[in-house]
Order: C-alpha cells, then sequence, then structure tokens
C-alpha cells in the first residue's frame, strides 16, 4: 500500500497538481490543530453562556465562528442538544459523513460496516457496545447525515459542575458524547 | 450505482462495534497521504464531493467491504485520476509523470492548509420550498441505476419534516452530468416501527437529509 500511495503522490506532485509541502500541512492540521478539543469548547460555552447556546443551536456555524478561539467552520454545521427526554446519535450510513472542523477526522469505528449498518436499526445495542445504557422512557433520536449538513451532539451538563470554569468543563467533553455514542466524563474523575 | 453495499443501513451481519483506546488520527503514514491527497485536489475543481463518494460506491461491492477506510479513498482517487485523464495507468504503474496532461491554474497551496473549512453547498433555490416543518410527507420508491443519498431503507416510508435546511446542490444530478440542480433539504423523521415494524424498539426515531425530489405530501 505504502509503495501505491507513495507512486501516486509522486506521479501528481510531479504533473504539478499537488505540493507535497501542501499535503504535509493537511496532515498536520487534522494531527494538532483540528480535532474534538474544538468541539469541547464550544460545549463548554454553551453550558456557562444561554445566550451562546441559543446562538449555536439556532446557527452552529456562525455561533462557532464567532467564538473565535476555536478553528473555523464553514458551512452547514447543526447543533442538536440531548435532554432528559431525547439522546441524539449521529451516523453516516452511506459513507462517513462527520463534523471534521470540530470534531477532526472520524474514529475508525465511526466508518466501520457495524456502526453503519447497526445505528439506525438497533441504536441501544450499539450503545451497548460503547458500555452505555439508557432508561427505556428516553427517546433514541438517531440522525443519518445523508446531504451536506453536519451535526454535533451537545450532552447535558452534568450535576455536580456548578462554579466550573469554561477549561475544566471542556475537560468533561468526550469525544464520543458529541457524536452521541458516550456520555460525559465523570465530574468526579476531573476535579 | 445507488443499491449498493455502500448503503449499509439496517443489514445485519457485521458484528459488534470494535473499539480502540487512544486512537491516532492516523494509523498509517500512507493513509494520511491519502487523505491529503483527496483534500489537495479539491481546488482543482475537476469533481464534486458527491462524484467522489460515487467513485467509491461503484467499487466492486466485495472490494468494498473488505479494503480498509483509505484504501477506499485511494482507489476512489485513482480511478478519478484516470477517469479525467490526468494520468496514464502506465505512469501510476511506473511511479512517474511520463508525459504532460493540463496545468492546473491554481493548487493547494500549503498555507490553504491554515483555512480547511468546508465549502458552501447553497444555491440560489427556483422555487420557495414545497413543505413546511411539521408536514407529513412519504419519500419515493426509487431504485436509480446512478448516485442518490435516499438510502433504500428509508424509501417508500412515512415520516415527517423538522427542519428545512437551504437549497443545495442535488447529488443525484450532479453525479448524471445534469448540473448543481439546486433542492430544497429538509430534516425528515421517521418513526423506528415506520422503518423496522412493529416489533422493533418504540422509542427510537432515525431522521434523514432528504431532498426535496425524493418527498410526496403525505
Amino acid at each position: 500500500m505504502q509503495v501505491r500511495v507513495r507512486s501516486l503522490e509522486t506521479v501528481l506532485s510531479e504533473k504539478g497538481y499537488i505540493d507535497p509541502a501542501a499535503l504535509d500541512a493537511i496532515v498536520e492540521a487534522y494531527e494538532t490543530r483540528i480535532g474534538p478539543h474544538n468541539g469541547a469548547q464550544i460545549v463548554a460555552r454553551a453550558w456557562i453562556d444561554p445566550q451562546f447556546r441559543k446562538t449555536l443551536l439556532e446557527d452552529a456555524t456562525g455561533a462557532v465562528n464567532a467564538m473565535g478561539n476555536v478553528s473555523p467552520v464553514g458551512s452547514h454545521l447543526i447543533a442538536i442538544e440531548n435532554t432528559d427526554a431525547t439522546h441524539n446519535m449521529v451516523v453516516c450510513t452511506l459513507c462517513s459523513c462527520y463534523p471534521w472542523e470540530v470534531l477532526g477526522l472520524p474514529p475508525t469505528w465511526y466508518k466501520s460496516a457495524p456502526y453503519r449498518s447497526r445505528a439506525v436499526i438497533e441504536p441501544r445495542k450499539v450503545l451497548s457496545d460503547f458500555g452505555v445504557t439508557l432508561p427505556e422512557s428516553t427517546e433514541i433520536r438517531v440522525w443519518d447525515s445523508t446531504a451536506e449538513t453536519r451535526f454535533m451532539v451537545v450532552p447535558a451538563r452534568p450535576a455536580g459542575t456548578d462554579g466550573w470554569s469554561e477549561e475544566k468543563l471542556a475537560a468533561l467533553v468526550t469525544r464520543d458524547s458529541m457524536v452521541g455514542t458516550g456520555l460525559v466524563r465523570d465530574p468526579e474523575d476531573v476535579a | 450505482m445507488t443499491n449498493s453495499i455502500h448503503d449499509m443501513g439496517g443489514m445485519h451481519g457485521f458484528g459488534k462495534v470494535t473499539l480502540e483506546a487512544d486512537e491516532p488520527v492516523f494509523h498509517e503514514e500512507w493513509e494520511s497521504r491519502v487523505y491529503a491527497m483527496n483534500r489537495a485536489m479539491g481546488p482543482l475543481r475537476l469533481w464534486t464531493i458527491d462524484q467522489g463518494r460515487a467513485s467509491q460506491e461503484t467499487l466492486p461491492p466485495s472490494l468494498y467491504v473488505s479494503a480498509t477506510y483509505y484504501q477506499r479513498w485511494l482507489l476512489g482517487l485513482e480511478r478519478r485520476v484516470l477517469e479525467h485523464n490526468l494520468a496514464g495507468a502506465d505512469e501510476l504503474e511506473a511511479g512517474r509523470s511520463l508525459r504532460t496532461n493540463y496545468k492546473p491554474n491554481r493548487i493547494f497551496a500549503p498555507e490553504d492548509a491554515n483555512n480547511l473549512t468546508r465549502g458552501n453547498f447553497t444555491r440560489d433555490a427556483s422555487a420557495p420550498p414545497r413543505f413546511k416543518a411539521g408536514d407529513r410527507v412519504r419519500t419515493l420508491n426509487i431504485n436509480p441505476v446512478s448516485h442518490t443519498r435516499l438510502p433504500r431503507y428509508a424509501r417508500d416510508k412515512l415520516g415527517e419534516i423538522e427542519a428545512v435546511r437551504g437549497c443545495h446542490v442535488y447529488p443525484d444530478s450532479v453525479t448524471t452530468g445534469a448540473g448543481e440542480d439546486p433542492q430544497w433539504v429538509y430534516t425528515v423523521v421517521f418513526s423506528g416501527r415506520v422503518l423496522w415494524g412493529e416489533d422493533s424498539d418504540p422509542s427510537v426515531k432515525v431522521s434523514i437529509e432528504a431532498f426535496e425530489p425524493y418527498l410526496v405530501p403525505a
């Protein structure tokens, strides 16, 4: 695979279609700046700032870009909020659509056949693969990303975090909690 | 091809979801190069995101399921490079350029990686949206041999419009040479029982993002 990829890169680069230094820069961006730490900051801000939360749920792209301290997002980002009544979970059954700008590149499981096939038909069993069990009374809402809209889940703020700083709150927010396959960390593990 | 292996929603037999603790962004260096090449070819504007998807969906089904994620990205990119005559099979085999094809006006520069935001798929609408939040709709029973974003599990099903998301490039047209043909996009929500039968979990709801031509009033 390594040789085949290098061949393609050499050909495309010798023909002047790509600049290998640009490839380095793209890889570096996703290995450092663009990742779930961005999403965690957004969630933490929504937890402490009601006006931001409201804007985020109405226009996530605009709200995130107005923050200034996270990597910019393009179009069509939608934030969906978990409540006591509803748990949200995001999938792309047709390919691997994922909110790259706020969560980075998706983990292997998100792109795998087991997750893509089962999330829409037996989401509770999928959640149990992640060690998550929710009350039977909780509605499970699965969002299949079949167009260019991209979804991030805003998990509920856990109890016992009154007065916490935005930074400390962000440490509670896991990648999986923003995809809807996990829950936020236990505040006692972070305190 | 639409009714192919990539349309996985509701299939059985793939097993449990396997998790990996502290997973790296890329497991192998070549994966990072494949990803970055796909991104860097974007500004050449030779194909759209849906044409990219279509080149993976039309891989032989046995290859699609046995290849890893970034192998599929590589196979898709190689196909598009050959189809657009950007390079010959002999050159990919040789691992070097043997002739000149065309010169792009602009390529992805290293500093472009400072702003890796997505493109905007919104386009001017030729008519107001046909549906509004709360409307009952039925998805069409369509089986086009070309690319579509209406998954099989959500065809010919009763649902409800939850939100109007804007007027976007229509994947079904842009992949068949019919241009961008912008269409309204809606979040359409279905009860799990409509999709999976009366025996299924009553607490489940599933939504898709549906283009207007997929929907009729119900």
